[in-house]
């Protein structure tokens, strides 16, 4: 009998701990986007813990009057480019690595995983100049420049990771029955690493996505969404923009993503399993 | 078995390109803008940096931020890792829960948590309804930067707690169940096997989950420019700064520099000092 | 060492049940092999004898305790896990010290009975290696000495030589065999290979879909199988399964089927009584038949012949096997040596009547 109790109170604790530490991450989230809806009295009414009004204006606002709208079509512009960029050069190169023998491989491979390390989004202070010289400051195909070798490291680590999970065996019997080795890669491999792909490929755009520090330094008109809310919302400049701007802006920037990453959910303990090795 | 050929060397050769000239090229203009004062080498624009009002507090700040933030992260990630390793119900759905901040970008984080803690916001409302304060406690403004920073802790190990615990739990799960049964069936206690097999066989993930996440430590920047701007410098706060509103390259440069610094420092402290020595002799 | 006895032990994962109301007696110093098909719930009931699993339902004893809750570090058992569970961060070394350091033995007589250990597995010259720099077979003896270093009161092992190839498997298996016999600890050995299992164990407890079917010697077990399924389990090439019918004649008593009329002796009239006229299996081993005019059955008061075409001939070299067909059927005979009789040939086949087994057709159980 003792022990069954020992081992109730301890299934209760564990318990309690796990719904303490989702309740942690998910209440600030809801609470957000609860204010980010709610009408300007409920939000000043201190004792109004859960609002009772709500409105879509701020988010109007901050859409259409103060240009968000625009930013997320440059962030997804950037984003798109992103993948695209990062994916003609990183599949090849994740595809050598994980199919191929050669020597000078796992130089070649640890010094892409030591470029991780470098902190390449503030390299892009200096790389404003060559930017301003070569007319890309300010511009959308700069900024997705700039991100795609900040997730290059990534892609190719996981696009390698995802091909060399795809047995060599399958590549090597279209060999066999006749395909050359770039039409066993389209008609094989590529089918069967699609979904580990697509999921890479979210990956990607939420990088993109949330990068804030290249996109603010390299662009001044065409913003992306991060650097456009920055720019409106931040401390010492935009202290003045009221609370419940705030918490639109933010309902704007995190659905997107969060979406995305639902999609992508079955893949993110191994990826960044893989990733991160 | 194959035929030796260029052709993988010719695949990786654009991507490996790109990055090399990506980090490499900043690098040296980086260099060149901080050391040269109209084409001769020069140290004038390290010592217009150091002189700087904001340098120093900027240094001790960001290294503050890491110093505070990234323990208590690995403390809650190792936890939470270890927990959700169980299998029980519902383990999806607060794995899911837990890694969901890996989607929110800092400034969003900021911003969420600014819902949290401001003088309106959740906190203060809560507290005041059950009658634990009658004032709002404010968390923003210079005059209060220790709640400030606090506040900044605070959204920084909500917002990038998942990334550690990912690669824990990851790690976790290359661990092979057997490799602690063994030790189960061979006497140990539950803290026995963490702390003789589980923790050694995890130190490759902690290494790596130190190393991204003082990366990223070391460029912290939305979260703090949303909730405290410049009332607690920080180097790429500054750096920023320097660019946009003083339109000084040699100075901004150099906060790139001492980020870049930082960053290969630790990076390279966490290799040389969390090395897992059976994984050497197999090579 | 310690006798170990389970009671009624049921295990079920949701609604699937691993292991169904196992009874079984494991003798002080005994070596007993749980074989089985993987699934039937071997492992479950080592891994419960174990204390890594709790039974559902059922007691678990060791000697006069009762252990069936006892976490594994109070039971002072050891195991040697089919990857070997050789921790990859410690030496050699530092593996076999672990169980006696959780112990908390004196440092001394740590070393000292490391030393032993190895020296019985004969990798003396590994201890400071660590895993990662070892082969298989080497991995293996690492976890086969942290197992008897502490002088368990009960050795488990999960399919130990599994993952060995097969010339290793051959000799380590003598090696545990002997090992086993000089510590005279209760061993428990899961396996699936029944090779492993009638050379190795004292007795074999065969189990299928989590039920116990039958637990004896070896000899018992291969000589007189209690069910069918015992009885094409073990023993390689399979005995031979057919249907027939048990007719009874004025002249005797028979067993016919497409092809082939053995006819019984008048002994067997007693304990056939319930089928006279019925359809049940009759199984024969391929070693308990003979061709007539190629090779003699010995020692063989009893014998029957059917009539068979040669169909196929396996040429193993030590032996031969000849797949006969005998009406329908496809009978194979295991003849000593190399015999190479010409596909389509007409034979007899002599079968010893000692070694014939009936089986319910319903219940699959033996009747002879």
């Amino acid at each position: 009998m003792k022990d069954e109790t020992v081992y109730t109170l301890k299934k209760i604790g564990f318990y309690t701990v796990i719904f303490t530490a989702v309740a942690w991450i998910l209440i600030p989230i809801i609470v957000s986007f609860l204010y980010g809806f709610t009408s300007k009295a409920d939000y000043y009414d201190p004792h109004m813990v859960i609002p009772h009004h709500y409105t879509t204006e701020y988010v109007r606002v901050i859409l259409f009057t103060l240009g968000a709208w625009d930013g997320i079509k440059n962030s997804t512009i950037v984003a798109t480019l992103t993948i695209i960029i990062s994916f003609i050069l990183g599949i090849p190169a994740g595809y050598s690595i994980a199919k191929f023998v050669f020597p000078g491989k796992d130089t070649i491979k640890l010094s892409i995983i030591a470029l991780r390390m470098f902190p390449i989004p503030v390299m892009a202070i200096p790389l404003i100049i060559l930017y301003i010289r070569l007319h890309l400051a300010d511009t959308l195909l700069g900024v997705a420049l700039a991100h795609t070798a900040m997730a290059l490291p990534f892609v190719v680590l996981i696009t390698s990771s995802i091909f060399s999970g795809v047995s060599k065996e399958y590549e090597e019997a279209a060999m066999v029955f006749g395909l050359t080795r770039l039409g066993s890669f389209l008609k094989i491999t590529l089918p069967l690493a699609l979904p580990g792909l697509a999921a890479a490929a979210m990956f990607t755009f939420v990088m993109s996505w949330n990068e804030v520090f290249v996109a603010s330094v390299l662009t001044l008109t065409h913003r992306t969404l991060p650097a456009q809310i920055l720019s409106i919302m931040a401390g010492s400049s935009g202290g003045a923009a009221p609370d419940y701007y705030k918490f639109a802006a933010a309902f704007i920037m995190t659905l997107p993503a969060m979406l995305f990453i639902f999609f992508a959910r079955k893949y993110l303990v191994t990826m960044w399993g893989i990733t991160l090795k | 078995m194959e035929r030796k050929s260029l052709l993988p060397y010719l695949l990786i050769l654009p991507a490996f390109a790109y990055l090399l000239f990506f980090v490499g090229y900043p690098l040296l203009q980086a260099l060149y803008l901080a050391f040269t004062q109209n084409g001769a080498f020069s140290l004038d624009t390290v010592r217009r940096t150091i002189n700087d009002y904001y340098f120093w507090s900027a240094f001790k700040d960001t290294l503050a931020f890491a110093a505070v933030i990234i323990p208590i992260q690995l403390f809650l990630a190792i936890v939470f890792a270890l927990l959700l390793n169980k299998a029980f119900k519902g383990k999806d759905l607060a794995i899911y829960a837990l890694v969901i901040p890996l989607t929110i970008s800092d400034v969003a984080g900021g911003l969420i948590w600014y819902s949290m803690l401001s003088p309106y916001g959740f906190v203060n409302k809560v507290l005041m309804n059950i009658g634990l304060i009658s004032h709002p406690i404010y968390f923003f403004g210079y005059q209060f930067r220790s709640r400030e920073f606090l506040a900044i802790v605070m959204a920084e190990v909500w917002r990038a707690t998942s990334i550690v615990f990912i690669i824990i739990l990851a790690g976790l799960q290359m661990i092979s169940k057997e490799y602690i049964e063994a030790a189960e069936v061979f006497g140990a206690s539950y803290w026995t096997r963490l702390r003789r097999i589980v923790f050694p066989m995890l130190k490759p993930s902690i290494q790596s989950a130190l190393i991204i996440r003082t990366l990223f430590a070391m460029q912290i920047f939305g979260v703090v420019w949303i909730l405290a701007g410049r009332d607690l410098p920080v180097l790429a706060g500054e750096g920023f700064y320097q660019l946009t509103v003083i339109k000084d390259y040699g100075v901004a440069s150099i906060y790139a520099l001492i980020i870049a610094g930082l960053s290969i420092l630790f990076g390279a402290v966490y290799v040389k000092f969390l090395k897992a020595e059976y994984l050497e002799v197999m090579r | 060492m310690v006798e170990v006895k389970l009671e009624n032990v049921t295990k079920r994962f949701g609604n699937f049940e691993a292991v169904k109301g196992l009874n079984l007696n494991v003798k002080n110093g005994e070596f007993l092999v749980l074989l089985g098909p993987s699934g039937c719930g071997k492992t479950t009931t080592l891994r419960m004898i174990s204390g890594l699993e709790t039974p559902t339902e059922g007691k678990i004893y060791f000697g006069e305790r009762d252990v069936t809750y006892l976490p594994p570090r109070d039971r002072n058992i050891s195991m040697v896990f089919q990857s070997y569970a050789v921790w990859p961060h410690m030496t050699v070394y530092e593996n076999i010290a672990f169980p006696l350091r959780v112990k908390k033995y004196p440092k001394d007589e740590i070393e000292k009975r490391v030393r032993w250990a190895a020296e019985l597995l004969q990798i003396e010259g590994l201890l400071d290696r660590y895993p990662g720099q070892l082969s298989g077979g080497q991995r293996q003896r690492v976890a086969v000495a942290r197992a008897i270093v502490v002088e368990p009161d009960v050795l488990l092992m999960d399919e130990p030589l599994s993952n060995l190839d097969a010339k290793l498997r051959v000799m380590m298996r003598a090696e545990l065999k002997k090992l086993q016999t000089k510590l005279k600890v209760t061993t428990i050995y899961v396996t699936h290979d029944q090779v492993e299992a009638m050379t190795m164990g004292d007795r074999i407890a065969v189990m299928n879909q989590g039920r116990l079917l039958q637990v004896g010697p070896p000899t018992e077990v291969y000589l007189k199988p209690n069910s069918l399924f015992v009885a094409t389990f073990i023993g390689a090439p399979e005995m031979n399964i057919v249907d027939a019918t048990v007719v009874e004649k004025e002249d005797g008593l028979y067993l016919e089927g497409s092809g082939f009329r053995l006819r019984l002796p008048e002994d067997f009239r007693g304990i056939l009584k319930d089928y006279m006229g019925k359809e049940v299996y009759l199984g024969i081993r391929p070693e308990h038949m003979t061709v007539k005019g190629v090779s003699t059955l010995e020692h063989v008061s009893k014998s029957a012949e059917m009539e068979g075409v040669v169909d196929f001939v396996e040429a193993l070299g030590t032996d031969t096997i000849i797949h006969v067909k005998v009406g329908d059927n496809l009978i194979k005979v295991k003849l000593p040596g190399h015999i190479p009789l010409p596909v389509g040939d007409k034979i007899k086949i002599e079968v010893d009547l000692d070694n014939i087994h009936v089986f319910d057709r319903k219940t699959e159980k033996a009747v002879i």
